[in-house]
C-alpha cells in the first residue's frame, strides 16, 4: 500500500446549524496502546446526510459507534463530543438519554425475537409511554417513515424474524425513529442487503433526512455520492478529508482521497 | 439550558433500573462467594479440631492403621489412623479411572472419528443416560448384582475394592467420555487432514496425531473422573463392606473416606474426638477436591502453551 | 503386520469397547426396569413405607422428593439467575471475575457428601433447623448452583451480541435489555438446564442423609397448614426422599422386602429422571422453534 501522509488533511466546517460535532476524538480498544482512531474533529450539519467512507480498518465504524457511546464497554474514548452544548463523552452524562436522542442502526439487521409491533413498542414502553393510542400511533408513523407500513400493516403481530432482510433493516430504522431521536447513526446499513432493498433503503434515507440528521458509514462510494451532502474520508484511523460530497468525489484536495474515490487506492 | 441539555445531565428511569440490576446480580454473586468461603472455613475448622483440640499427631493420623476413635490404644493414645481409608479411597479412584479411561477414549473416538454422525446420534443419549442414573441406583445394582457375582467367584463377602471399582468404573465412564469427546473435537480438522494426506492410516492418525494433540485435555478428563470417584459416597458405601481395615486384597471388606463419613457421622456426638476425627476425613476430601481442581488448571495451562 | 492391518484391528478393538459400554447401559436399564417394574403397583405408589414388615410403599418418599425438588428450585433458581447474569453481562475481564469463577468451580467439584455435611453443620446444628426439608433444600441448592449457573450463563452467552446492541442503542438500560430481550431469547436453554438439574436433584441422596434426614413421619395430606407438624407442606419436618429410601433400606437391613422395594423405587426414580431428560429436550426444541418464528 502506498504510504500517505496521515497528518495532511483538509477538513471544512459546514455552514448553518451544526447538530453534532467532535473535537480531537481518540479511541483505544481494550487495553491497547495503539489508538484505532486519532484526533477526529468533525461537525455534522443538521438535517443533512453525512457519509463516512474509507477502507475497512480505517476507523469509520469505530468513530461512528463512539458518537452515541456504544463503545463504552469495549474501548476508551478521549476527546469531546458536543451535542446541545454538552460534552456527551463525559461519564457524568446520562448515557441512556444520549442514545435516545442519537439512535443507531447496525450493519446486520437485528430485530428482536418479538412481533413487529412489539419491536417498536418495547423501548417506548420502557421509556414510560403507556397510552395505547399513542403507542399505536407511533408504530404507524415510524413504519410509514421507514417505508415499511404498506408491506406489514396487515400482520403487525407477525414475528419480526419472518420478514425479509431488507424489511428487517427498515424495521430496525422504524424502531429507532419511533424513539423520536434527533440524530440517526447508520453503520453500513445496506451491506447485508440485495441491490433492490438497498435502492429502497436509500430512497427512505433521503426522505428521513428532512426530519433527522443522518450520519452513515458506507464502503460503497456510489451510495455515499447518491445519498449524502457531506462526506468524510477516513484512512488508518485518521480523518483525511471532509467536505461537500461533490467536492470529495470530483475535486478532492488530498491525494489519498483522490486515489480512493477513483479506485487507485492500495 | 434547553430541555435536552437538562435531560442529558440528570439521571433517568433507565439509570435507576441499571442500579437495581447491578444490586441484584452483585448480591447473588456475593452470596455465592460467602457460601464457598463458609464451606471452606467450617469444614476446615471442624477438621482441624482433631489436631488442635484433641492434640492428635497429624503424621499418626495419616499413617496410622488402626481406626477406633472411641477407645485408646496401649499407649493411652486415641486410635485415629486414617491410612486404611486413605489407601482404599485412592485405590478405588485410581483403579476405576484406569479401567474407565480406555473405554471412555474408545467411545469418544468412535463419536468423533470413526462414525461421527451415527456414533454421536446413538452414543450421546447412552452417555447422558449413564450420567442421569442416580448413585444410589448404581449402589443398589452393585449390591444386588456385582457383590454376589464376586462372592460366587472368589468367596468371602464379595464386598471390597473390586466391587467398589466396578461400580465407580461405570459411574465415571460418562464423565470421562463426554470430556474426552470435547478434547478430541477441539483438535483442529487440519491436523487430521494433514496426517491422512501424508498417507497415514486412520489408526496412525489417531494414535500419533490426535491423541497427542488432545493429551492435556484428555488428562483433564481423567482427573475430573477421578475427582468424581474420590468424592462418591453412597454407591461405594453400599458395596465396599465398611470395615475399617487395611485392604489386603481387592475382595476384603474395607472402607473409603466417604463411606466412613456417611456411615458414622450420625452415630457420633458433636465435639467429641470420634466426631472430630470424621470431620478430619471430610477435610481430606475437601483438600483432595481442591488438589484435583489445581491439577486440572495446571494441565490446562501447560496444554495451552504447547499448542 | 502392515499399517492397514493394524488400522483394521484397532478399529475393531474400538468398536468392541464401544459395544461393551452399550451393553453395560442396556444391562443397567434392563436390570432396573425388569426387576423393578413388577413391584410397581398402585398400592406401592400410594401407601406409606413400613420399616419392619414387608409390603410397604413409597408414597411419602415420592412426595418428599418432589416437594424438595420444588423448594430447591425456588431457592436456587433466582440465585443462579442473578449470578449467571452477573457473569455473562456485567463481569469484566479482571481478577475479581476469575476469583468468582474459581469459587464456582470449587463449589462444583466438592463431593456432594461434603456439601451435605456442611449443610448439616450449619443449618441442622448451628441454626437449629433440625433434620428438615428446608435444610435439605438449602444443601441441594449448594450442590445445584454451579450446574445451574453454568447452564444459564451458557444460554445467555448464546444470544447474539447484536441483540444487546439493539437494546442499548435504543436507550434502554442494560437491565431492561437483559430482562426484556436477552432472557426471553435464552429461555429455551434456561428451561432445559433447569429440567436437567431437576433430574440430578431428584436422584441425589448423599447431600440429604444428614440434612433432610432419614425418617418419614406420617403425613396428613389433608392438612394444608404449612406450620402444622403433620402437614405435608410443613418445610420444617424431616423428610426421607426416594433416593435416600433406597439407600436406607439397603444399608439398615431391617426391612424384609428391601430388595424388591429398592428395585421398585429405583425403577420409579429412573423413569422420572428419563421423563425429565426427554421433557427437557422436547421443551427446548419446541420453544426454540416457536421463538425463531419457524412455526
Amino acid at each position: 500500500m502506498q504510504a500517505y501522509d496521515l497528518n495532511k488533511n483538509h477538513i471544512v466546517t459546514p455552514p448553518g446549524e451544526i447538530a453534532l460535532s467532535t473535537n480531537q476524538l481518540q479511541v483505544n480498544y481494550g487495553n491497547s496502546k495503539q489508538a484505532s482512531m486519532v484526533n477526529a474533529s468533525l461537525s455534522f450539519p443538521r438535517f443533512q446526510i453525512t457519509a463516512l467512507i474509507g477502507a475497512s480498518g480505517s476507523g469509520k465504524s469505530t468513530y461512528l459507534r463512539s458518537l452515541n457511546r456504544m463503545n463504552d464497554r469495549i474501548a476508551t474514548v478521549h476527546g469531546e463530543i458536543m451535542y446541545h452544548n454538552t460534552n456527551i463523552n463525559s461519564p457524568k452524562v446520562n448515557v441512556y438519554e444520549v442514545r435516545k436522542h442519537i439512535g443507531m442502526v447496525f450493519q446486520k439487521p437485528n430485530p428482536f425475537a418479538k412481533s413487529i409491533t412489539e419491536n417498536i413498542t418495547f423501548a417506548l414502553k420502557a421509556a414510560g409511554i403507556t397510552n395505547r393510542q399513542e403507542l399505536r400511533q407511533r408504530v404507524e408513523t415510524s413504519l410509514k417513515e421507514a417505508a415499511l407500513w404498506d408491506e406489514v400493516k396487515d400482520d403487525l403481530n407477525k414475528s419480526a424474524l419472518a420478514l425479509s432482510g431488507g424489511q428487517q433493516q427498515r424495521l430496525c430504522i422504524a424502531r429507532s425513529i419511533a424513539m423520536k431521536p434527533d440524530i440517526l447513526l447508520l453503520d453500513e446499513p445496506a451491506s447485508a442487503l440485495d441491490p433492490i432493498s438497498t435502492a429502497k433503503l436509500e430512497v427512505t434515507l433521503k426522505e428521513l433526512a428532512k426530519n433527522y440528521t443522518i450520519i452513515i458509514v458506507t464502503h460503497n462510494m456510489q451510495q455515499a455520492s447518491r445519498v449524502s451532502s457531506y462526506t468524510a474520508f477516513f484512512h488508518l484511523g485518521h480523518v483525511i478529508e471532509y467536505d461537500q460530497t461533490e467536492t470529495i468525489f470530483q475535486t478532492p484536495t488530498i491525494q489519498a482521497t483522490h486515489d480512493y474515490v477513483t479506485g487507485n487506492f492500495g | 439550558m434547553d430541555d435536552i441539555q437538562k435531560k442529558l445531565a440528570s439521571p433517568s428511569k433507565a439509570s435507576h433500573e441499571d442500579i437495581v440490576g447491578r444490586i441484584i446480580s452483585y448480591s447473588c454473586i456475593a452470596a455465592i462467594i460467602i457460601l464457598v468461603i463458609s464451606i471452606l472455613y467450617f469444614i476446615t475448622s471442624r477438621g482441624l479440631a482433631t489436631f488442635l483440640t484433641d492434640h492428635v499427631n497429624l503424621w499418626q493420623f495419616l499413617t496410622g492403621k488402626d481406626w477406633n476413635p472411641g477407645s485408646l490404644n496401649a499407649q493411652g493414645k486415641p486410635q485415629v489412623g486414617a491410612l486404611p481409608m486413605i489407601v482404599t479411597s485412592f485405590s478405588v479412584t485410581i483403579l476405576s479411572a484406569l479401567v474407565a479411561t480406555p473405554f471412555a477414549i474408545a467411545v469418544a473416538l468412535f463419536m468423533t472419528d470413526i462414525a461421527p454422525k451415527s456414533g454421536t446420534k446413538f452414543l450421546q443419549p447412552v452417555i447422558e443416560l449413564l450420567v442421569g442414573i442416580p448413585s444410589v441406583v448404581y449402589g443398589f445394582i452393585g449390591l444386588t448384582v456385582v457383590v454376589p457375582v464376586i462372592r460366587n467367584l472368589f468367596g468371602g463377602t464379595g464386598a471390597g475394592i473390586l466391587a467398589g471399582t466396578i461400580v465407580l468404573f461405570v459411574m465415571v465412564l460418562p464423565t470421562i467420555t463426554s470430556l474426552a469427546v470435547d478434547a478430541l473435537r477441539a483438535v483442529p480438522a487440519y491436523f487430521r487432514s494433514a496426517s491422512l494426506a501424508l498417507g497415514a492410516t486412520r489408526f496412525q492418525t489417531i494414535y500419533k496425531v490426535l491423541l497427542r494433540a488432545a493429551m492435556p485435555r484428555l488428562l483433564t478428563a481423567v482427573i475430573f473422573g477421578m475427582a468424581r470417584a474420590f468424592g462418591e459416597a453412597l454407591a461405594v458405601q453400599m458395596v465396599i463392606g465398611n470395615a475399617v481395615l487395611m485392604p489386603r486384597n481387592l475382595i476384603t471388606p474395607t472402607s473409603t473416606l466417604t463411606s466412613q463419613l456417611t456411615t458414622n457421622i450420625g452415630n457420633t456426638i458433636m465435639g467429641t474426638l470420634p466426631n472430630n476425627a470424621l470431620w478430619s476425613l471430610a477435610l481430606i476430601l475437601l483438600l483432595m477436591s481442591l488438589v484435583f481442581n489445581l491439577l486440572v488448571r495446571y494441565i490446562g495451562k501447560r496444554g495451552e502453551i504447547k499448542s | 503386520m502392515t499399517p492397514n492391518q493394524t488400522d483394521r484391528l484397532a478399529t475393531r478393538f474400538i468398536q468392541f469397547l464401544v459395544l461393551i459400554v452399550v451393553l453395560i447401559l442396556l444391562f443397567l436399564l434392563g436390570d432396573i426396569i425388569i426387576s423393578g417394574l413388577p413391584h410397581i403397583s398402585w398400592h406401592f405408589l400410594t401407601s406409606p413405607a413400613s420399616s419392619f414388615s414387608a409390603g410397604g410403599g413409597i408414597r411419602d418418599q415420592l412426595f418428599n422428593s418432589l416437594y424438595l425438588l420444588v423448594l430447591t428450585l425456588i431457592i436456587s433458581f433466582p440465585l443462579a439467575l442473578g449470578s449467571a447474569i452477573y457473569l455473562s453481562e456485567y463481569a469484566g475481564d479482571n481478577w475479581f471475575t476469575s476469583l468468582i469463577r474459581t469459587a464456582i468451580e470449587v463449589l462444583s467439584s466438592l463431593p456432594s457428601v461434603v456439601v451435605g455435611l456442611f449443610g448439616y453443620l450449619l443449618f441442622v446444628i448451628e441454626f437449629h433447623l433440625g433434620f428438615s426439608i428446608l435444610s435439605g433444600a438449602i444443601a441441594l441448592t449448594f450442590f445445584n448452583l454451579p450446574l445451574l449457573i453454568r447452564s444459564i450463563e451458557g444460554s445467555l452467552h448464546a444470544v447474539p451480541n447484536s441483540q444487546r446492541e439493539a437494546g442499548i442503542a435504543l436507550g434502554l438500560s442494560n437491565w431492561r435489555t437483559i430482562r426484556g430481550i436477552l432472557l426471553p431469547m435464552a429461555l429455551p436453554g434456561i428451561l432445559t438446564g433447569i429440567i436437567l438439574s431437576a433430574g440430578r436433584i431428584f436422584g441425589e441422596a448423599a447431600a440429604l442423609i444428614y440434612t433432610a434426614g432419614q425418617s418419614a413421619p406420617i403425613l396428613d395430606y389433608t392438612n394444608w397448614n404449612p406450620t402444622a407438624s403433620s402437614s405435608f407442606l410443613n418445610p420444617m419436618r424431616p423428610a426421607e426422599t426416594l433416593a435416600v429410601h433406597i439407600w436406607k433400606v439397603n444399608t439398615e437391613g431391617v426391612t424384609p422386602d428391601a430388595v424388591s422395594i429398592s428395585a421398585g423405587s429405583s425403577a420409579v426414580l429412573i423413569i422420572i429422571i428419563l421423563l425429565f431428560n426427554f421433557g427437557a429436550r422436547a421443551i427446548g426444541n419446541r420453544m426454540y422453534k416457536k421463538m425463531t418464528g419457524g412455526k
